[in-house]
């Protein structure tokens, strides 16, 4: 009896230590060797972006300086434009501010009527309003204020363009319609563009087209792009296109013994000639398309009618984010009987007048609306003024901000919730480049720092793209539970099994000892 | 013959091509369109587009950007200038050129798709550009290039030299590969049509529709892209951008038997014009055989003679810029009619075939059997291979024989392959003796592939692209090495360096080869094997370990049971 207690104990132990054998070595091995791999991503950081943004985005960090005399070097200089070069010699303004300058009320600096004059680079003439003498300094900077809030409003960074610059990724409830407008027209923020200019002729038989382009780019479209370099880099090129045609047949209207094409049946008109622009192979930055239409000579003239079947003076639209397209006419440059094909040469001054305004609205140059008795110079050759340039900074580094948190909260969620996906440390230190620059990126916008601000942002994109789109994310994926089950069940089941049984039966049988125990105790 | 007169030969192009066309003035690029029409004596016919694009300007040149593209496509004129491409070559090819039918095409090319590109010696990281280079390509072609990759891709020392412009020798900028098994289509040639000026609008390119020249025995598009000299005197660099298409038609099983053919029968379209914006549009049908085996009508008065691969040809011209070539109806309908059966055909002096021999999924043999047909002339040749590396050549087995006697080739160059990450190849001069079979064989063994390697559907087997012969194959007359008068394009790609010889490449046909291919529900039949036999033995022994074992009463016979049953009912003390 005694000999049979000790076989049985011996069985009992035997089973524990099967047990215990594989809870202590078999489990642990199991699962390090059926683990993915994941890098430590900085989770928290990137919960902190959001929050972060917040005071970012407040437009509070902009330095004014009110200055309260004027420098005598311009009080000399009659003609206003040219006091706004001087001004800006006697103080360089840094890259996102504005200075506002102050001229009495009675200088014959501006004209009568306006009272604010916003000059090509970061600098504003103010008129000041009537101020009894007896005030002293701090009372009428006071009394200037909402003037100045005025201009700044005018020439910096407003809600206006937060709403632009954000529209992609936030839903606001209160937009204005041509805000909204003017976000969805400008193209995505990229580290750069491709911009290209077609010339479709559809009739190379009755036309031969020339068109200086390479001129006209030198003197037309590079000093803009050579003032958006800061911004991003772009590339400018050209081609013919023959027999390209456009996705619509123009009606005759007899009225005007024309053709026209009325606005809506633009929308139908770009895609066939998409066909055969062609992509960019080299790059995979965005492309700008603006295409030179000239109708064939049996569809001539062409005119483009608005949604009030007016005439488009220009003759030209814009698609949003996609480009431009101009109709040129060239059947008044010759006769009925001239010889086929027609030598033309194409007027580049009217062509890329109307390219360059639609460039400045791709690229998200917002439209201002100045308060009356504001006069705003017109930019120059460059086509753009400082200011204007400060504003675009401001609002690229806002989107690019936006899109790479996005990116990076939208990346670390997924991989939150999917535990099969492997990430290796080249993705982890993506990720947390990425985090880093948005940080720096947030922080120099706060200090006002727009160039450093745009830039880091411009690497924070960089680096969450990567990270998003690496391929090595996609490997486990796809790999589902149920195989893994498959797989495991032969294995586990017979081995479990007996374990679990065993384990069982001990268990009741130390109860049922236990119970006798008492019951003898008793 | 010496290897490096031979190389010499090929690598050296004169300095006078692609000037041929007079040049307008005012304008610095032009085009020119061109189709040729070879009657087969098979019955079948032979039409060969060829469009060239000329443009006196400089891709490669230093800190200058090409962006202003007018008749060159741009984006092929943006890959050139990115990747630094000094030359570009690519073909898709459905069917096989049966040279032994048909004779020499103009612009051979493999089966499945050809690319071989030679760089431009500035360029430090090759392979990287290589590669980026095939996918930027398979985009604009819709072609699956982007499997090039390090396992297919050969630097072949002596074949493959530039056609173009400048002397460059050092292969290392030199990348070649063929996808034996691309299969060209629709999807491919729409692209391809694209990079025309005139698209398929106008000009020759209107009869390129698909559903004619897909239906069809051999069909092949390439585009070459090259510097050439822009004037006799060569003093600068223009770019040619050449665009072939080669077709022949069955029309002899398709027309029920009637032998006769027209540009409506074959791409059911005709003729209306030229291309508005070509220099110049031709349309060449070749009559070296008329009037003994067919009639040609609309007759031309203009006929050109030309000296074409070793041999004299003559052709009517049909001049589509001159607007009396369309007549009255003014539509061009080229009709042909064969008087009776075809005569013998010349046998082309050089043609070359190869197979696989062997049995088992072990081992095997490759055999590449070159035909030297010249009565009295021997010639050497280079032979190029590019074998994968999952057939692992035995080079020691290598024999050439030629006549049944052992044929020592002059200049053998190996480069053995390493699993995984590059091919063998196998490059070799080799002397033809006249009229002669010459045997090249190599044995070789297949290799085990990783199961993720297998290629969809394993069991139809594994293409090895096609051998290249590389030769220069004496004339019959001599050679026209004059480039300064108006030359039709079709004879005038291939540079000639010498009246007596001139430059033949010849494809052998791909050979497709079975690898021992696994069951591959393997893996998981494996697992579940295992997995019950470790079940099986750890359930005994777990049996074994944690039974309690005791002493049994052996129990009582059968008998004595029923004897105790019965003592039990009687009341008798029972048995033990």
């Amino acid at each position: 009896m005694a000999a049979l207690q000790l076989e049985k104990q011996r069985g009992r132990y035997a089973a524990l230590a099967i047990a215990a054998v594989v809870i202590v070595v078999g489990i642990p091995l199991w699962w390090k060797t059926t683990e993915t791999y994941r890098a430590w991503l900085p989770f928290s950081e990137i919960s902190e972006l959001d929050s972060l943004q917040v005071h970012a985005l407040r437009p509070s960090s902009r330095q004014n300086h009110v200055c309260d005399s004027i420098g005598s070097a311009m009080i000399y200089n009659r003609v206003f434009d040219k006091a706004d070069l001087s001004l800006h010699m006697l103080s360089e303004s840094s890259c996102g501010s504005v200075v506002v300058y102050v001229i009495p009320e009675s200088s014959t600096l501006l004209p009568e009527d306006v009272k604010v004059y916003v000059g090509q680079r970061r600098t504003a003439l103010l008129r000041s309003p009537p101020f009894k003498t007896s005030w002293n300094l701090k009372e009428v900077l006071s009394n200037l204020d909402v003037e100045v809030e005025q201009v700044v409003s005018t020439m910096s960074f407003g809600h206006q363009d937060i709403v632009a610059a954000l529209s992609n990724r936030v839903r606001m409830t209160k937009v204005t319609k041509e805000s909204m407008a003017d976000s969805m027209r400008a193209i995505k923020s990229s580290p750069g563009y491709e911009i290209t200019f077609s010339l479709l002729n559809p009739d190379p038989k009755s036309h031969s087209l020339h068109w200086d382009i390479e001129g006209a780019v030198q003197s037309y479209i590079q000093p803009l792009l050579n003032k958006l370099a800061p911004i991003a880099n772009f590339s400018v090129d050209s081609q013919i296109l023959y027999y390209a045609v456009l996705g619509v047949n123009p009606r005759f209207d007899n009225s005007v013994s024309a053709y026209t094409l009325s606005a809506d049946s633009l929308s139908h008109v770009i895609n066939p000639v998409e066909a055969r622009l062609g992509s960019n192979a080299a790059s995979s930055n965005p492309v700008l398309n603006f295409l030179l239409y000239v109708p064939d000579a049996h569809h001539s003239p062409l005119f483009i009618r608005d949604h009030s079947k007016r005439k488009v003076p220009s003759n030209a639209f814009h698609s949003p984010r996609w480009g431009g397209i101009m109709v040129y006419n060239v059947n008044e440059m010759y006769g009925p009987e001239a010889e086929r094909p027609v030598d033309i040469n194409i007027n580049m001054a009217k062509v890329m007048g109307v390219f360059l305004a639609q460039l400045r609205l791709m690229l998200g140059v917002q439209h201002t609306h100045p308060p009356t008795g504001f006069v705003l110079q017109s930019p120059g050759s460059a086509g753009l003024a400082d200011w204007e340039l400060d504003r675009l900074l401001w609002s690229r580094s806002v989107e690019n901000i936006a899109t790479a948190s996005t990116t990076i909260t939208s990346l670390a969620q997924l991989l939150d919730q999917i535990g099969n996906i492997v990430i290796n440390d080249n993705i982890a230190q993506q990720v947390s480049s990425a985090v880093t620059s948005l940080q720096s990126a947030v922080a120099e916008l706060e200090a006002g720092n727009l160039a450093f601000a745009l830039q880091y942002s411009r690497e924070a994109i960089l680096a969450s793209e990567r990270a998003f789109f690496d391929p090595s994310l996609l490997h486990l994926l796809y790999f589902p539970d149920d195989q893994k089950f498959a797989i495991y069940i032969p294995l586990f089941l017979p081995m479990c099994v007996p374990i679990v049984l065993s384990l069982l039966k001990i268990v009741s049988e130390a109860k049922k000892r236990r119970a006798d125990k008492q019951a003898k105790s008793d | 013959f010496r290897l490096s007169s031979l190389i010499g030969h090929i690598s050296t192009c004169p300095s006078l091509i692609g000037q041929c066309c007079q040049r307008h003035p005012g304008s610095v690029d032009e085009f020119q369109e061109e189709l040729v029409i070879r009657p087969l004596h098979s019955g079948d016919i032979y039409a060969s587009f060829q469009f060239r694009t000329l443009w006196d300007t400089d891709f490669l040149q230093e800190g200058q950007k090409v962006s202003h593209y007018r008749l060159f496509p741009k984006s092929l004129g943006q890959v050139l200038s990115k990747f630094s491409v000094r030359e570009l070559h690519i073909s898709f090819t459905q069917g096989f050129w049966r040279t032994m039918q048909w004779g020499q095409p103009f612009i051979p090319s493999p089966p499945g798709a050809e690319l071989w590109v030679w760089f431009h010696d500035t360029v430090s990281d090759v392979d990287g550009n290589w590669k980026e280079l095939t996918n930027v390509l398979s985009g604009i072609f819709c072609a699956s290039l982007n499997f090039i990759d390090l396992t297919n891709t050969v630097q072949p020392s002596a074949s493959f030299k530039p056609l173009g412009l400048g002397n460059a020798t050092d292969h290392r900028f030199l990348r070649y590969a063929t996808l034996p098994r691309e299969i060209v289509c629709t999807e491919n040639l729409t692209p391809w049509k694209k990079l025309l000026p005139c698209g398929s609008k106008a000009g020759l390119a209107v009869l390129l529709k698909s559903e004619k020249l897909f239906h069809s025995s051999f069909h092949s598009q390439a585009v070459h892209i090259r510097p050439v000299c822009q004037d006799e005197q060569c003093t600068s660099k223009a770019w040619e951008l050449r665009q072939t298409l080669n077709v022949v038609f069955d029309l002899y099983t398709a027309g029920q038997g009637k032998k006769e053919w027209s540009l409506f029968k074959m791409f059911s379209r005709t003729l209306t014009e030229a291309c508005p914006l070509a220099t110049s549009s031709k349309v060449y049908v070749d009559i070296t055989d008329n009037p003994e085996l067919f009639e040609l009508s609309p007759a031309t008065p203009l006929l050109s003679q030309a000296v074409v691969l070793g041999d004299r040809r003559t052709y009517s011209v049909f001049d589509l810029t001159r607007a009396e070539t369309f007549g009255q109806l003014r539509s061009l309908n080229l009709l042909l009619r064969w008087k009776g059966d075809g005569g013998e055909m010349l046998r082309p002096l050089l043609h070359a075939e190869r197979y696989v021999a062997g049995f088992g999924l072990q081992t095997g043999e490759i055999h590449t059997v070159i035909y030297n047909n010249h009565p009295y002339r021997a010639f050497p040749v280079l032979l190029m291979d590019s074998v994968p590396w999952y057939l692992q050549l035995y080079i020691h087995t290598l024999t050439v024989t030629s006549k049944s006697r052992d044929n020592k080739p002059s200049y053998i160059h190996y480069q053995p392959a390493k699993d995984r990450h590059r091919p063998h190849l196998l490059e070799m001069l080799i002397q033809l003796p006249p009229h002669s079979m010459t045997e090249v064989t190599v044995q070789f063994e297949r290799a085990l592939l990783k199961w993720t390697e297998y290629t969809p559907d394993p069991n139809h087997g594994f293409y090895v692209g096609s051998s290249v012969v590389s030769a220069l194959v004496p004339s019959m007359v001599a050679m026209n090495t004059n480039f300064t008068q108006d030359q039709p394009l079709f004879s005038s790609f291939v540079p000639v360096k010498e009246e007596s010889s001139y430059f033949v490449r010849v494809y052998t046909e791909p050979l497709l080869v079975n690898l021992p291919t696994p069951d591959f529900s393997m893996p998981y039949n494996v697992i579940c094997l295992t997995c019950t036999v470790v079940a099986v033995g750890y359930g005994s022994f777990y049996n074994l370990l944690t039974r309690t074992f005791q002493v049994d009463e052996p129990s009582l016979p059968l008998a004595k049971r029923l004897a105790n049953l019965i003592r039990r009912i009687r009341g008798v003390p029972l048995l033990t």
